[in-house]
């Protein structure tokens, strides 16, 4: 079974996805992570997925799955503009 | 010994930054694949595991990535073989992180071949039956202790120069194993040369040892460079195709420029007595490895071939019952 590896490297920051490794079961694979993914204390937490489990977008529809938001600048601040003598804003 | 910095760790982190910058570069996308595929590798970006790729791509990838992943697998053993002889328990410490880490950069090679799609089981059927290779210094057989301090500073130096640029490589998920393995990698050439330095500043048999294994190694690892550019089969495609970035002459002409400085140090001598400053080349003269020898190992008929084989088929049927075991636990587990 395929496992995804996701590491936490210190405190306050998110997991991360660092590679994948086979194990038969969560227990098994959490400690080959160990093993594998930080042997140099890259981390202080450990996530594994089962990749089977993992739905992800397909790269082929890049452009239309993402396009909403390249016509959007209104989200961004920069859009705006701020009137002459406006403070803290 | 290498000064306060590190060249080639430098290029990892470049290679690192640049992995980043260039993800920042937008690339056009048309309906062509071919065209996108080349636009992406042209721009310095990474081929990621779904992006459409050419057949022969995918294919050299799997071939050169197993192939990398059944030498840190293969090379465990000629190591492994001190770790019980190390002279301290200090060495014997280092030796088995070392080890460890080679399995540890054969599983992170393996994960990313399996990106290509090709299962993990092929892939150890595949070496176990001999359709693929691994890299043929392993099949040299370590003498004496002293080797494990040529094995860290030649053999692993010439690996660290080989896959420094391979961080680079247009594969993503390659190019992201190849940056963690090397600076990994940084501390196993350390080890063997301050092994190596010890020895050559101990008794005389203590420095003979280290004379004897410098000897032995040099043109292995010379050879581990490949065939030279003029018979090397598959390097104008990998070239364009940014899987390799450099050829195997220019890797070798690195390697024997940085290890000149480095033995003067151990003040130990390279077995090459026609080495020799080329001031209009700008680089170092040397005798090429007997690439017959090496066309030979590579077909099996090295000093150690079918030891390394036997040893590594008996390893895997030994750990049958183990993986029955685990897959049963997994299982009634699973039910409960």
């Amino acid at each position: 079974m395929l496992w995804e590896v996701f590491i936490r490297p210190r405190r306050g920051l998110s997991h991360t996805h660092v590679g994948s490794l086979h194990a038969p079961d969560a227990e098994m694979a959490l400690r080959n992570a160990r093993d594998v993914y930080t042997r140099r204390q890259e981390g202080v937490s450990i996530w594994v997925i089962p990749a089977s489990a993992i739905s992800a977008s397909s790269p082929d529809e890049k452009d239309s799955f993402f396009d909403p938001a390249a016509d959007k600048v209104y989200r961004h601040p920069t859009f705006y503009e701020v009137p002459e003598g406006a403070a803290h804003i | 010994m290498y000064g306060s910095d590190f060249p080639l760790l430098d290029e990892v982190d470049s290679a690192e930054r640049e992995l980043h910058e260039a993800a920042g570069r937008s690339v056009e996308r048309g309906t062509d694949l071919q065209r996108y595929f080349d636009d992406v590798i042209a721009a310095d970006q990474k081929i990621e595991p779904r992006d459409w790729m050419p057949d022969a791509y995918r294919k050299t990838l799997i071939r050169q990535i197993a192939q990398h992943a059944h030498s840190e697998i293969i090379g465990m053993q000629p190591e492994g073989n001190w770790i019980t002889r190390a002279p301290s328990l200090k060495r014997k410490a280092i030796l088995l992180a070392k080890v460890q880490d080679e399995a540890g950069h054969g599983l992170y090679l393996y994960a990313a071949a399996e990106t290509l799609g090709i299962h993990r089981d092929e892939l150890v059927e595949l070496l176990l039956n001999g359709r693929q290779k691994y890299s043929s210094i392993f099949n040299y057989p370590t003498l004496t202790w002293a080797d494990m301090g040529a094995i860290g500073w030649l053999v692993d130096g010439a690996a660290i120069v080989n896959q420094v640029p391979l961080c680079r490589c247009s594969y993503g998920p390659y190019a992201r194993a190849m940056i963690r393995i090397c600076k990994e990698e940084s501390f196993h050439q350390r080890q063997g040369y301050e092994i190596l330095h010890i020895l050559a500043h101990g008794t005389p048999g203590q420095r003979e040892l280290a004379q004897d294994a410098v000897n032995r190694w040099w043109y292995p690892s010379l050879a581990m460079f490949g065939p030279p550019d003029t018979e090397s089969t598959h390097s104008e495609q990998s070239m364009a195709w940014k899987i390799k970035r450099f050829s195997n002459d220019e890797l070798r002409q690195r390697f024997v420029d940085m290890c000149v400085q480095q033995a003067s140090v151990l003040t130990l001598e390279i077995p090459d007595p026609d080495l020799r400053w080329n001031d209009e080349r700008g680089h170092y003269d040397y005798t090429q490895p007997d690439y017959g020898e090496l066309m030979r190992v590579i077909k099996g008929d090295g000093p150690c071939n079918r030891q390394r084989m036997a040893h590594r088929r008996a390893a895997h049927d030994d750990g049958t019952w183990v993986r029955e075991a685990a897959a049963a636990h997994a299982k009634r587990k699973a039910a409960a």
